[in-house]
């Protein structure tokens, strides 16, 4: 009974934070602020395998891997960033989830923004020739606008 | 005003500005068809111009005492070749490796991945063994130092151990043709190394 309950009071103590679907328990950090950190690492890095999972997520072998080395690494000391350099030298940008801002992705940043700053000014002196253009459309003729008021008088 | 030049000016304007959505269309349906043509799944290595990693392996036990190690690389362009018994294009890539071990002369080094020493002792027995020197990766860590996401890769290593290309999958021959022998060759040139065949037959 008192087991029991000493098993009772442990689950009370687990996380409520869901393990991410990749992530075994083995490979659990006993320090929950590395852990943390690993799990946020996790999170940013792609799993070369199945591409657009993190590896937190995949449970391919090579992401089970990596994750083994951000621990390793994280408990050796390493910061988050010394992990991330070693890893993107190994496998370039592209392990990251999010790409880092670099000439070569400028265009990536930026271009949506750049497309939204031209469409506006095309909406803009669009706008601004309809209003001041002049091109007044001429109303409507006499016998028209008689047309008009008896279709509308009708219906 | 100059009313006849800006009638004539203004239509002639505006329709070059109907272009411009014409021509945004088109620059963006050639960028996106251009990716959807691409392989997604073959990744540019962050490693080629770089030195190939430090690293030391066991033989497997049988083939040979020696294993494989950073040491071995350089002094003529080389390939490293990533494969395992249990890989099944590796199998149908290997007559591949053998024609350029037996053939063009090329020194073929294996890396053997997270693969069981009996399993792979009998594949080289079964298919023969084209590799110089095999190290074998047992937890697959050397193969990250190599940027390695799966099996087969192929990388050459030229005289000064630099990295210098990767191919990923099984290659065939025409591939081989088309890019790994025309490189290996311009890397012996560049190296002052006489073409593996050459001292092949000097050799006879």
């Amino acid at each position: 009974m008192r087991r029991l309950a000493y098993l009772l009071a442990l689950l009370l103590l687990l996380p409520a934070v869901p393990v991410p679907a990749g992530v075994t328990p083995d490979e659990i950090l006993d320090d929950p602020v590395l852990e943390a950190r690993a799990r946020a690492l996790g999170r940013q890095l792609r799993c070369l395998v199945c591409q657009n999972q993190s590896i937190d997520d995949s449970d391919a072998d090579l992401a089970k891997d990596i994750r083994r080395i951000v621990r390793e690494r994280l408990v050796a000391g390493d910061t988050d960033e010394e992990i991330i350099a070693y890893l993107t030298a190994r496998y370039g940008d592209f392990i990251l989830l999010k790409p880092p801002m670099k000439p070569a992705t400028w265009a990536l940043w930026i271009g949506p923004f750049l497309v939204l700053a031209v469409g506006a000014v095309g909406v803009a002196v669009f706008l601004r020739r309809r209003r001041g253009g002049g091109e007044e459309e001429p109303g409507l003729a006499p016998e028209e606008e008689a047309r008009l008021q008896r279709l509308l008088s009708s219906g | 005003m100059a009313m006849a030049s800006s009638e004539t000016e203004r239509p002639q304007r505006a329709r070059l500005l109907y272009l411009i959505p014409v021509a945004v269309f088109l620059t963006v349906a050639a960028a996106l068809g251009w990716g959807l043509s691409r392989d997604a799944s073959v990744l540019p290595s962050a490693l080629i111009g770089k030195p190939a990693p430090d690293f030391s392996l066991p033989p497997i036990p049988g083939r040979d005492e020696r294993g494989f190690s950073r040491a071995d690389l350089g002094g003529r362009p080389m390939l490293v070749n990533v494969w395992a018994s249990w890989c099944v294009p590796c199998r149908a890539e290997h007559p591949v490796l053998t024609r350029l071990a037996e053939e063009e002369g090329v020194i073929v080094n294996g890396l053997n991945y997270k693969d069981k020493p009996e399993d792979a002792m009998a594949f080289l027995t079964g298919l023969g063994d084209p590799f110089t020197y095999i190290g074998q990766d047992l937890d697959g860590r050397v193969a990250i130092e190599w940027g390695v996401y799966g099996v087969p890769e192929t990388f050459v290593v030229d005289a000064q151990g630099i990295i210098r290309y990767k191919f990923v999958g099984p290659m065939t021959w025409q591939d081989v043709e088309r890019k790994i022998l025309p490189l290996i060759r311009e890397l012996e040139r560049e190296a002052g190394v006489a073409a593996a065949t050459d001292r092949k037959e000097g050799a006879s």
